[in-house]
């Protein structure tokens, strides 16, 4: 009441005047009222900036100067690089072929390069909406099979390269990808299994896998593929080592995706549930045409992340000996002659996994923001 | 309208469901279906294995926990020889994942607050740094950072001959970080159960304060009787044991130092990776459950004069925690799996262990099922215990 009568009053009085409105005060706008609005709005705010810029000031010109002003950027052998301070990227020249394809042989290297497109280019072909449809598995499908065709070999000329060649980059998207690609049906039946009503045993095989699954670190899973999968098979039969793996990648994947879908589902009213069996739908109609469309929806982000999760987490088939990125790079600082440029090589792969990651985050955050309609059950 | 006829009969009931239409029945079916085909898969495998191993004449069973190791381990927390038991070693292994793990879980958690406040603050620098820092470690690989940190330590810092002096008497160096402890004392044992009965006695303090709030209205100071009873109690009695504060020192002899406590490279790798991993997943937990709490609880809060420190710690951290406590303990154990990394940089952990025992025996099931079976064992504590706690902030709904 008051505040609006002193409103009131400041309005006949100005118009009253009628003066040109005041700039406001120099030190609100402009550099100015940014710093003090933004660096030094209280004394613990301008204690934490000059803190900051302590920091940088400590750490930008050291990691400046190493990376750029200081670092040998011309090719040389790693004589020349001993007698510079900075960072030494001969290295990379020398070694990039190794680490982005391990030991898949020199002259084929264009072959896991258009592998590495193909992958690369059916990600990219589903981050559209428009294309979320049940044939985009077929895509998937289809990306997966020329992968393996072109990376194989064999015919039209291509010499046969068996997958214990293969490395690097090629297969660290091969593990993500087929991971991803097989555990996600498989992730939904454990999911619905888990969530299932009057299936009681069916329900308690699901929840005891996704929770030992869960429950031990990927290593313990990779080490049980690598030596407890040959004993599995009959006497004879021999599995490849790239195969183990991917099967421990799998069942990893699946048990993670399942916990993901379940929220989802568990996000799903229980209106929608009762509107399918009002519509006379069975069990599998409903979760197919009402259910699943709309649970999957809600867990797209998380499931992004998720991929996000397994992709990094491809790099422990290094510990059981496989030739992805990041053993590739090992490999490559093992050559005695450029062993004292790992920081160089390090920072080269985590670039690489950077992008991959940070294009996905970036990616589940967008689907975030465009999926959220504002209604709807919200966990 | 011949067979809607037949359906309900001539009397117009409804006939009695068929057997295999009844949810029921079908449900019991392909129940024993699903375990007839996993019961078979598992047979299948099983006699596999059987005939694998029985053809590579391995024992099954436990009985070579007993035998001698015949390996040296690292470090170790409780006394160990090689030629102790297999079982011991396994012992060894679960009690250095412990360690780190413990370890990892508190200096993560303080680390990741201090982070995902600082992503919130309104000071443009510190947010960035912040943001930076989350983005960076998220998006790497934990192993990539682990061989990174273990490279830098065992490749950059200076020997041990020229090791830096962080702070009087600590050197870091090659060999890892050297560090004076007390001389051991009788006095310490006694210290330790002060401040247990400190603990005790700030809990029933705490009682007795909210008891007479609730009673009187008059509020009790907190902060200094708490530092009394945590502090204090010990502190007398160092006093009354005669002050003993002798320590050992680190002493350059000749080729290395002696005394003190030193901590392993590989151990500071392991440690450093996954606090500074788990800490980048942390922060945004808090952050986003800091960004969940309305905006108007603050301005009620203050509303209704509450001071600054009180409107965090009363209406804004209980409501927050709800929504950080959840994912934060599956952080916790993520970084208690992720110790297991410490394989590939060497510090003997559980699965380290497990591993050489497993090259060593060739008892692949038995060293898998127990690391798996540990894992799982620690998985179920940690969730017990934060469930417990969950519940423990959960909201009181009428």
């Amino acid at each position: 009441m008051s505040e609006e009568a002193t409103q009131s009053v400041f309005r006949v009085k100005h118009d009253a005047d009628r003066h040109e409105d005041m700039p406001p005060p120099r030190t609100e706008v402009g550099v100015i009222g940014w710093l003090r609005k933004n660096l030094f709005n209280s004394w613990f705010n301008s204690l934490m900036t000059l803190l900051a810029i302590w920091i940088l000031y400590k750490f930008i010109p050291p990691i400046v100067d190493w990376f750029i002003i200081s670092a040998q950027w011309a090719d040389a052998p790693p004589e020349v690089c001993k007698e510079v301070s900075g960072a030494c990227w001969p290295v990379i020249y020398e070694k990039y072929r190794l680490v982005i394809f391990g030991r898949y042989p020199y002259e084929e290297h264009w072959r896991p390069l258009i592998g590495v497109l193909i992958l690369i280019g059916v990600v990219g072909f589903s981050t559209n909406r428009k294309f979320w449809r049940p044939w985009l598995g077929l895509v998937w499908l289809g990306g997966l099979a020329a992968f393996f065709a072109i990376m194989w070999g064999g015919f039209l000329g291509m010499k046969l390269v068996p997958n214990n060649l293969w490395g690097g980059l090629p297969l660290t998207l091969l593990l993500g990808l087929v991971g991803v690609t097989v555990a996600f049906p498989i992730s939904i039946l454990l999911a619905l299994g888990r969530r299932s009503q009057n299936v009681p045993l069916i329900r308690a095989l699901c929840v005891g896998s996704i929770e030992l699954i869960r429950g031990v670190p990927l290593i313990t899973l990779l080490f049980m593929a690598s030596f407890m999968l040959p004993l599995f098979m009959p006497t004879g039969v021999s599995i490849d080592e790239v195969l183990r793996a991917q099967v421990a990648i799998i069942l990893f994947t699946a048990a993670y995706l399942a916990e993901v879908i379940r929220g989802g589902l568990q996000a799903i009213p229980k209106g929608q549930y009762e509107a399918a069996d009002a519509l006379g739908l069975n069990y599998w109609q409903a979760q197919r045409k009402i259910i699943l469309p709309q649970a999957l929806k809600i867990s797209i982000p998380p499931i992004v992340n998720t991929f996000i999760g397994i992709f990094k987490d491809t790099s422990l088939v290094a510990i059981v000996s496989l030739t992805d990125l990041l053993f590739a790079a090992r490999s490559a600082i093992a050559d005695p002659e450029w062993r004292a440029f790992f920081v160089e090589i390090y920072i080269f792969i985590a670039v690489i996994y950077f992008c991959f990651t940070f294009f996905m985050s970036r990616y589940s955050q967008y689907l975030e923001r465009v999926l959220d309609t504002g209604h709807g059950a919200r966990r | 309208m011949a067979a809607e006829d037949a359906a309900h009969g001539q009397s117009g009931q409804p006939e009695a469901v068929k057997p295999w239409r009844n949810p029921k029945v079908r449900a019991i079916f392909f129940q024993i279906l699903v375990l007839g085909g996993v019961g078979l898969l598992a047979y299948y495998l099983i006699s596999n294995t059987m005939q694998n191993l029985a053809e590579r004449q391995i024992q099954t069973g436990f009985d070579f926990l007993e035998n001698e190791a015949g390996f040296f381990i690292g470090e170790a927390m409780v006394d160990y020889a090689a030629s102790d038991s297999y079982g011991r070693a396994f012992l060894i292994g679960i009690l250095n994942t412990i360690r780190v793990a413990f370890l990892g879980i508190v200096l993560s958690t303080i680390i990741g607050t201090i982070v995902g406040v600082a992503r919130l603050s309104s000071n443009f620098l510190i947010a960035k740094l912040a943001s930076i820092y989350v983005e960076t470690v998220r998006n790497i690989p934990l192993l990539l950072q682990l061989f990174f940190w273990y490279a830098v330590i065992t490749g950059l810092l200076p020997t041990s001959k020229s090791a830096v002096e962080l702070l009087p008497s600590t050197f870091l160096s090659k060999s890892g970080l050297i560090f004076p402890v007390p001389i051991e004392h009788p006095v310490h044992m006694w210290m330790g159960l002060g401040f247990l009965v400190g603990i005790v006695g700030v809990y029933f303090y705490y009682r007795y304060a909210k008891k007479r709030q609730d009673a009187t209205g008059q509020q009790l100071p907190l902060l200094l009787p708490t530092l009394g009873f945590l502090i204090g109690i010990p502190a007398i009695i160092w006093l009354l044991g005669g002050a003993p504060s002798a320590m050992d020192f680190p002493e350059w002899q000749k080729f290395r130092y002696d005394g003190g406590t030193s901590l392993t490279p590989e151990f500071i790798a392991l440690l450093l990776g996954l606090t500074i991993y788990t800490a980048g997943f942390i922060a945004e937990i808090v952050r986003s459950g800091i960004v969940a709490v309305p905006h108007g609880q603050t301005e009620a809060a203050s509303a209704l004069g509450l001071r600054r420190s009180k409107v965090l710690r009363l209406v804004l951290l209980p409501q927050a925690l709800r929504i950080i406590v959840p994912p934060t303990t599956s952080q916790y154990l993520n970084l208690t799996k992720n110790s297991s990394l410490a394989v590939a940089i060497g510090y003997p952990d559980l699965v380290s262990v497990g591993n050489t025992t497993l090259n060593q025996t060739g008892q692949a099931i038995e060293c898998i099922t127990i690391m798996m079976a540990v894992y799982l064992t620690i998985s179920l504590l940690i969730s017990a215990f934060m469930n417990w706690y969950n519940k423990h902030i959960a909201l009181v709904e009428r």
